[in-house]
């Protein structure tokens, strides 16, 4: 596994694409797209946010070049994570208590 | 001592020392992913249940430094990723170019979290006695409100009393919304700070010329801690600043 550099070129492309989606983000907030469907802008605001977060992963951290060894402990972060936030948000979902 | 990339006993190769070092600089991140999920899910969860106030409250906050932040936070990124490019080619002087010029932007980063905390401050919206969600309406002046801003900030509140319960439940609610915007900024700015800190050791480093193609293990590992930090932010912009502006 010889070392991957990854060129200027590829990261002032990456840093644009960035600055797109940013700019993108801001305009669907301030579009009401709950009216179409109920919390669509927060999904919206959560998938573009998570592909700057995969762009900054693979490229600025050089995720995609890794080793196999390191590939598996970020996605083992990531399953953690959610482990927590599904177990956690479902017990909340499904319980009978009474949260508001 | 110097660790200036020479091979230590238990390697077989530097390049198996070097992803040794990646990897365990992984495993911290994969712990920092959790010290912070902790509290997006706190924050998801009252968000979720308290929703009108989360919602007024998030909007008081200024879109527009936060989003210059987000934009010279992912410049910040782009300078160390091309320090951590400038290492690797063996350009010494652009390495310590591009630390500098990420030093610089992290703390353009934090001069604006400054202003928008003293912003806040001026509002009375830092939780604590003095914490008061309709100080701007009643003290329009202070808050620089006028006219037709001010005329549907207070139907908006208004409106948002009626619905939530009173003005002391709006305050308690509020208050458990800006706790959360400043423990989750703020926990994350302290993150800057001691990347700060880290980039100034990198840089004295870098002027002595320590960083080679060979040896650039440290530029690239706290060049991770940084970018993992732009990626916190990442998160934080949206959902602290852009879900209820509609």
């Amino acid at each position: 596994m010889s070392e991957h550099i990854v060129s200027p070129r590829m990261y002032v492309l990456i840093f644009t694409a960035l600055v797109i989606l940013t700019v993108t983000t801001v305009y669907a907030a301030t579009v009401d797209l709950n009216e179409h469907y109920a919390g669509l802008n927060v999904i919206v605001a959560l998938v573009i946010a998570t592909c700057k977060a995969l762009l900054v992963v693979l490229f600025f951290m050089h995720a995609y070049y890794s080793t196999k060894r390191t590939q598996l402990i970020i996605i083992a972060g990531v399953f953690w994570l959610a482990t927590m936030l599904f177990l956690t948000l479902g017990d909340y979902a499904t319980r009978s208590w009474d949260v508001h | 001592m110097h660790r200036t990339g020479e091979l230590y006993g238990h390697y077989q190769t530097l390049e198996q020392q070097k992803d040794s070092a990646t990897l365990g600089m992984w495993i911290f991140l994969a712990t920092e992913i959790l010290f912070f999920g902790g509290l997006f899910l706190t924050y998801t969860i009252n968000r979720h249940t308290y929703a009108q106030v989360f919602a007024f409250s998030s909007r008081t906050i200024d879109l527009k430094w936060g989003a210059i932040n987000t934009v010279v936070l992912i410049g910040s990124s782009l300078t160390m990723a091309m320090s951590v490019w400038s290492a690797q080619v063996g350009k010494k002087k652009l390495v310590t170019l591009f630390l500098i010029l990420t030093l610089a932007l992290g703390s353009v980063f934090l001069g604006v979290k400054a202003v928008e905390y003293h912003a806040k401050y001026v509002e009375h919206h830092i939780p604590g006695a003095a914490f008061d969600l309709y100080y701007c309406t009643n003290n329009p002046a202070a808050c620089n409100l006028s006219g037709k801003a001010l005329e549907n900030e207070k139907t908006e509140l208004d409106d948002l009393t009626t619905k939530a319960g009173g003005p002391t439940a709006v305050n308690a609610h509020s208050q458990l919304f800006f706790s959360l915007y400043f423990g989750m900024t703020g926990l994350h700015a302290v993150h800057m700070i001691v990347g700060a800190g880290l980039l100034v050791w990198l840089i004295l480093q870098s002027i002595k010329g320590r960083f080679t193609p060979e040896y650039n293990t440290p530029v690239e590992n706290i060049g991770l801690y940084w970018h993992f930090v732009d990626i916190v932010w990442i998160y934080l912009f949206p959902l602290l600043y852009l879900i209820d502006r509609h």
